[in-house]
């Protein structure tokens, strides 16, 4: 392994001797203009976490609008405003572009290329990004106000009832959605030919297996997506009647289409987090991944359960009986490569020699917490039971252990693990630690309560709420907000971490595996420009 | 080889599965588009949302079931924004399977404009749909009227008498919309 790292050292100075003459680009154009993988991983990164920031603060003025029961702080109208754009940014402003930046990253460094396939492309669709989330965030300074349908912008809440906010909306996104389809188009393109010779399908990392499907599941049904809100579009302002029962459509489509995008979308913010938890839980169980192939098919089998389940989130639509059996079973059946996912983290760290620093822990924490969300998931599942947590905060508590203790908490998993690779220099052990559990207890505080709420039947998008679930709400705001301010101690984190700090190893982990952990630290500018070779 | 060739290689390689992939891409959004007609289809088979015959229908009954009475009971409601009256003018029937029945509706223009409204019919159970055949129904056009004018609207309709034994309530459910600025389109 040493004699690699000197190896790949070598070719780097000869890379910086190379850079030297393009006449490497400074200050804001370097950013501006820059086609490295690395360069655009991090532009990602940092874009993500202020997203991140933009959206908890929204959450931050709904949780102090339902601290107590009645109207204080906000308008009801722009409370809706809040809601659908916090869902908005937190999902396609916060969660995708983390995973997309892990992407650019990792992958090229992982299957021993150069670049991403596509390094031109890969700066467009980071940087159409910046200016979507300007438009659809300005949309709030409008006279109308921002979107206020929620995220899932049912019609005819977002067509007859409409603000004012449609056509914004629509177009942000289109944006966004042109930039996931080419970021996932690159993340294909580089894995299928890219991968150092030797590097075959089954040697791949999990991580870069789970990007792999992602990018499918993307380049499947952000189209489907665009298709939807053009036609929300036409109807709205060109007088079609998709979604309008007066002109012979029908609302209920519109569920259906958008869920068709909808669910494969909740598997594309999870099938990454499995990436990144299959290579932590083994880096510090100091054992290989147990069960890479069950993993590699039960993330695939999970890839296209996710196209037919979509009507699971519509049963109190009004669907015959068979539809409903029909998705509650095939729903349930997800529960199956889930399981064997769990199962295989569990059996990886058994007997294992297990140490525990932050990106463990979070991985840990991912575990149990993306498993309780889970368990909810499919108590949802159950086509009589939905009946009573539709609409609820029972779905609130759901998605939110998937997408926060899940999604969320692999992100900053990874984070951890790999910004000594990133930034040359270890993080702050201690201060990782303090956000670990500051975050821990605070998000179950948020969001456990949550539960029963739903259960007692509080309504979900609601400013206001009847005085017996006053006490919960008071709690679960507290929750909100500690959960806030702790992941300003993971910014202090990572900004001491760029500033300076104990030099880090070319592999800090013991345990890890993988090519990344053969070049130097700091990774250098270009790596892998000769393909490493593989055993 | 050398590097040049090799580079050519990865790059015409890299062109050909990105030119696939845009097709998947350009097909998948034809295919959100295809859902639309796909659904209508599947409404049929399923009978989900209870939609109703769109055009009027021959009578095509093998005679009339006089074992059997089927209730048939009018709901009607008028959308948001559209200041008429509307209302069955009897609230449910009794009919034999097969049996041909005319009942009428009432609408009054309450405001002083002129509107054009248009009733959409839904019909529960949702799997009965398909057996409630209407031969005429105001609801195949659009009702204009004028500020302050009344209309009484005809509905003509047989139950198909292969509906199913279990079923013996029918429940017509008209919702009335303003259509006059769509009209044109």
């Amino acid at each position: 392994m040493t004699t690699d790292v000197i190896e790949q050292e070598s070719h780097d100075s000869h890379d910086d001797h190379h850079d030297d003459s393009h006449g490497k680009m400074t200050g804001i154009k370097r950013w501006l203009y820059t086609t490295n993988h690395k360069d655009i991983g991090t532009l990602y990164l940092w874009f993500s976490f202020i997203m991140f920031l933009t959206g908890g603060a929204m959450a931050m003025v709904i949780r102090a609008e339902l601290f107590q029961p009645g109207l204080q702080i906000v308008e009801p109208d722009f409370f809706n405003q809040l809601t659908t754009v916090h869902g908005l940014i937190m999902v396609f402003g916060a969660i995708m572009p983390a995973f997309t930046g892990f992407a650019n990253w990792m992958i090229p460094m992982m299957i021993g290329a150069p670049d991403m396939a596509l390094p031109r492309m890969n700066n467009w669709s980071f940087w159409i990004l910046p200016f979507d989330f300007a438009i659809l965030i300005g949309s709030f300074f409008m006279e109308s106000g921002a979107p206020n349908f929620g995220w899932t912008f049912y019609a005819p809440l977002s067509t007859t009832y409409s603000n004012g906010s449609t056509a914004f909306f629509v177009f942000a996104v289109h944006i966004m959605g042109i930039s996931s389809i080419m970021g996932a188009i690159n993340i294909v393109v580089t894995i299928m030919n890219l991968r150092a010779p030797g590097m075959t399908y089954m040697k791949m990392p999990l991580f870069v297996w789970t990007f792999f499907i992602t990018a499918y599941l993307l380049i499947a049904v952000m189209p489907v997506l665009a298709g939807v809100v053009t036609m929300l579009l036409t109807d709205t302002y060109f007088g079609t009647s998709f979604f309008d029962a007066a002109g012979g459509g029908d609302p209920v489509m519109f569920q259906h289409i958008f869920w068709f995008f909808g669910h494969p979308e909740v598997y594309i913010m999870i099938l990454p987090a499995f990436g990144i938890v299959s290579t932590i839980i083994p880096a510090f169980s100091r054992k290989p991944l147990f069960g890479y192939a069950s993993m590699v098919y039960a993330t695939s089998s999970i890839a296209l359960l996710s196209f037919i389940v979509w009507a699971h989130h519509m049963f109190t639509t009004g669907m015959p009986l068979f539809g409903e059996l029909f998705f509650m079973y095939c729903t349930m059946l997800i529960a199956v490569p889930t399981g064997v996912k769990v199962f295989n983290w569990v059996a990886t760290m058994w007997r294992g020699s297990l140490s525990f620093e932050t990106p463990m822990l979070f991985s840990l924490a991912f575990v149990i917490l993306f498993t309780i969300g889970g368990f909810s998931g499919l108590m949802l599942a159950m086509t009589p039971v939905d009946f009573q947590y539709h609409d609820t905060y029972f779905v609130v508590a759901h998605f939110h252990y998937v997408l926060v203790t899940g999604s969320l908490f692999s992100i900053f998993a990874g984070a951890y693990y790999w910004l000594p690779k990133w930034t040359g220099h270890m993080y702050s052990e201690s201060l990782g630690k303090w956000h670990f559990w500051c975050s821990l207890i605070s998000v179950n505080l948020l969001f456990f309560p949550m539960h029963f709420l739903g259960l007692a039947g509080m309504p979900r998008r609601i400013p206001d709420y009847a005085l017996q679930f006053a006490d919960f709400n008071k709690w679960v705001s507290i929750g909100g907000f500690a959960f806030g301010l702790s992941q300003l101690i993971f910014l202090v984190v990572v900004i001491k971490c760029i500033k300076g700090g104990e030099k880090a190893a070319a592999k800090p982990w013991d345990g890890a595996e993988g090519l990344e952990w053969t070049v130097a630290s700091p990774a250098p500018y270009h790596t892998f420009s000769t393909p490493p070779k593989i055993d | 080889m050398n590097k040049g060739t090799e580079q050519k290689n990865i790059q015409s390689s890299n062109s050909k599965v990105v030119k696939k992939l845009v097709l998947i891409v350009f097909g998948m959004f034809g295919f959100g588009f295809a859902l639309v007609p796909l659904y209508d289809v599947f409404c049929d088979i399923t009978g989900l949302n209870g939609k109703t015959n769109g055009a009027s229908v021959a009578y095509a009954a093998d005679g009339i079931d006089t074992s059997r009475i089927i209730t048939v009971q009018f709901i009607s409601r008028t959308a948001q924004g559209i200041p008429w009256q509307f209302e069955p003018m009897e609230r449910e029937v009794k009919v034999h399977p097969g049996e041909v029945k005319f009942v009428k509706f009432y609408a009054k223009n309450e405001s002083n404009r002129d509107i054009i409204g248009q009733a959409v019919p839904s019909v529960s159970p949702g799997l009965a749909a398909a057996y409630f055949q209407k031969i005429e129904c105001f609801c195949f056009t659009q009702q204009p009227l004028k500020g302050g004018e009344e209309v009484e609207m005809g509905l003509q309709f047989y139950v198909d008498p292969e509906l199913s034994e279990d079923i013996s309530t029918l429940t017509l459910s008209y919702t009335l919309y303003d259509v006059t600025g769509k009209v044109d389109s």
